[in-house]
């Protein structure tokens, strides 16, 4: 399945702006790619391991906080996962 | 209100208006009807740079009839890159002068409001109560969750629109029964985590393409055709050309649009972003740094004192500019931090003074007893100390 990295935080996947991953839930998927980039992990979760909020996890065209299941949602090879930080450029 | 009464109190469109607009008055979902709905509209535009430069354009070549302005800022060089309002004999003029000048000149028969402020809590309910549509084109968080807000408080339809290099956002925020801001984004990230344009740097053309996208979707909002961003995420990849579409829910208990909402008035948005709170005068430490000005600098330099400037940009920034700095850019100084002199006062230097306050925290942490921050970076150095000294 691929995650979407979002310019802000490619600096942290070493420029990639997509990233294959192996796992069977949203949380599972999260966890494998803040393992391969552990820098990453502290833009995304909180120390309690929860999702910043001024990130949003997309699953395919979905916001995952209003999926029943959230992060324990399956995914499969077919699906996408989004990371949509804030930005406030506009000048 | 009915239809019939709502004619009656559309403006009138003019002999010159039936030639300047007939190529929306072919069009069956404008028509004469929705001509006069544009003449009568007020659009509020919070800046008039990237985003508001092809936004002001566009509506005042739309026949919007009033266009409010928010701008405090001055044209200078490296706006020209894509502020295309603006032109090089603007350069030192303020942007609302050179933007009003040229929407005239484009349509001299539409009003436009000149708002010469910094939009704050003060003053933001007062200016947007007086306008149909918002059409957000500013810069930074703080003023992100104001516009919000103060939106949805008026019940004031918010055209967004955010770009950063080369990727953008757009939607419809702040209708009646559609999410706002705060749904999407409930917390403003980190200071400094996002760099600003002049951080990041932009694509050139890219405020181009997302402030076209807010007109079109202000005119569609006055118009009430077609099926505006209301609770849609559209993401532009400059790069790849790919639009992608999210979808955008209303939080129900979102603390400002929500059912059972919590800020009911404007708060203090720098606090609320993690910066020095609007009230506080500029401090000479900010997070446990000693802010030093770009004279004082100058004075030691002057008087002969041996002095460590840290500077954290890039090499291709370095070749632009510099003071003699030791080049170390930001993202190796966790590496290359036995290169930096624990026994010194180390001056931490960027460009306009953002990076360099996260290195300088940075190596505080790191066990740094002398540390300080060359407010306002080279860009200041160059404006105050020594102007032979390039800006980009």
């Amino acid at each position: 399945m691929t995650i979407f990295i979002p310019t802000p935080l490619r600096a942290y996947t070493a420029g990639k702006d997509a990233v294959e991953v192996n796992a069977a839930t949203i949380a599972g998927s999260l966890d494998e790619l803040t393992t391969t980039f552990p820098e990453l992990r502290k833009h995304l979760f909180t120390s309690e391991g929860r999702v910043r909020a001024f990130v949003n996890i997309y699953l395919n065209d979905e916001d995952v906080r209003y999926l029943s299941a959230k992060e324990a949602t399956e995914v499969s090879h077919a699906d996408t996962l989004s990371i949509i930080p804030s930005i406030a450029g506009g000048c | 209100m009915n239809t019939a009464a709502l004619a009656i109190e559309l403006p009138e469109l003019t002999e010159d208006d039936l030639v300047r607009y007939s190529r929306h008055l072919i069009l069956p979902e404008v028509g004469i009807e929705g001509q006069r709905k544009l003449k009568a509209a007020r659009v509020l535009c919070v800046g008039t740079g990237g985003l508001g430069s092809p936004l002001a354009l566009y509506l005042a070549a739309a026949g919007v009839g009033t266009l409010g302005l928010v701008d405090f800022d001055v044209v200078d060089a490296s706006n020209l890159q894509r502020q295309i309002i603006h032109s090089t004999a603007d350069i030192g003029r303020k942007k609302l002068d050179s933007a009003e000048e040229k929407l005239k000149a484009l349509n001299p028969a539409f009003n436009v409001v000149k708002h010469d402020t910094l939009l704050s809590s003060a003053n933001a309910l007062d200016i947007l109560k007086d306008y149909d549509v918002v059409a957000d084109g500013t810069d930074n968080f703080p003023t992100r969750y104001l516009v919000n807000d103060a939106c949805v408080l008026l019940g004031k339809p918010n055209a967004y629109g955010s770009i950063f290099r080369f990727e953008g956002q757009a939607s419809v925020f702040a209708t009646k029964d559609g999410p706002c801001y705060r749904c999407l984004y409930p917390e403003p990230p980190p200071p400094g985590l996002v760099p600003s344009c002049a951080e990041g740097g932009v694509l050139g053309i890219l405020p181009g393409l997302i402030g076209v996208i807010q007109a079109t979707e202000a005119i569609k909002l006055i118009l009430g055709i077609g099926e505006p961003l209301i609770g849609r995420l559209l993401l532009v990849d400059a790069l790849k050309m790919r639009f992608r579409e999210l979808k955008l829910r209303k939080n129900p208990e979102c603390p400002v649009c929500g059912a059972h909402p919590t800020v009911t008035q404007l708060i203090d948005y720098q606090q609320f972003c993690g910066l020095e709170s609007e009230s506080d005068v500029q401090r000479a430490v900010k997070n446990g740094i000693p802010q030093l000005s770009v004279k004082e600098l100058k004075k030691r330099m002057d008087a002969g004192e041996n002095l460590f400037i840290l500077d954290v940009r890039e090499p291709f920034e370095y070749r632009i500019a510099n003071i003699g700095g030791k080049l170390i850019p930001q993202n190796e100084v966790p590496e290359r931090i036995g290169e930096i002199d624990r026994n010194q006062e180390i001056i931490v230097q960027c460009k306009s003074g953002g990076r360099s306050q996260r290195i300088a925290e940075f190596l505080k942490q790191s066990g740094f007893a002398n540390v300080a921050n060359l407010a306002g970076g080279i860009l200041a150095w160059s404006d105050e100390v020594d102007p032979r000294v390039p800006k980009y």
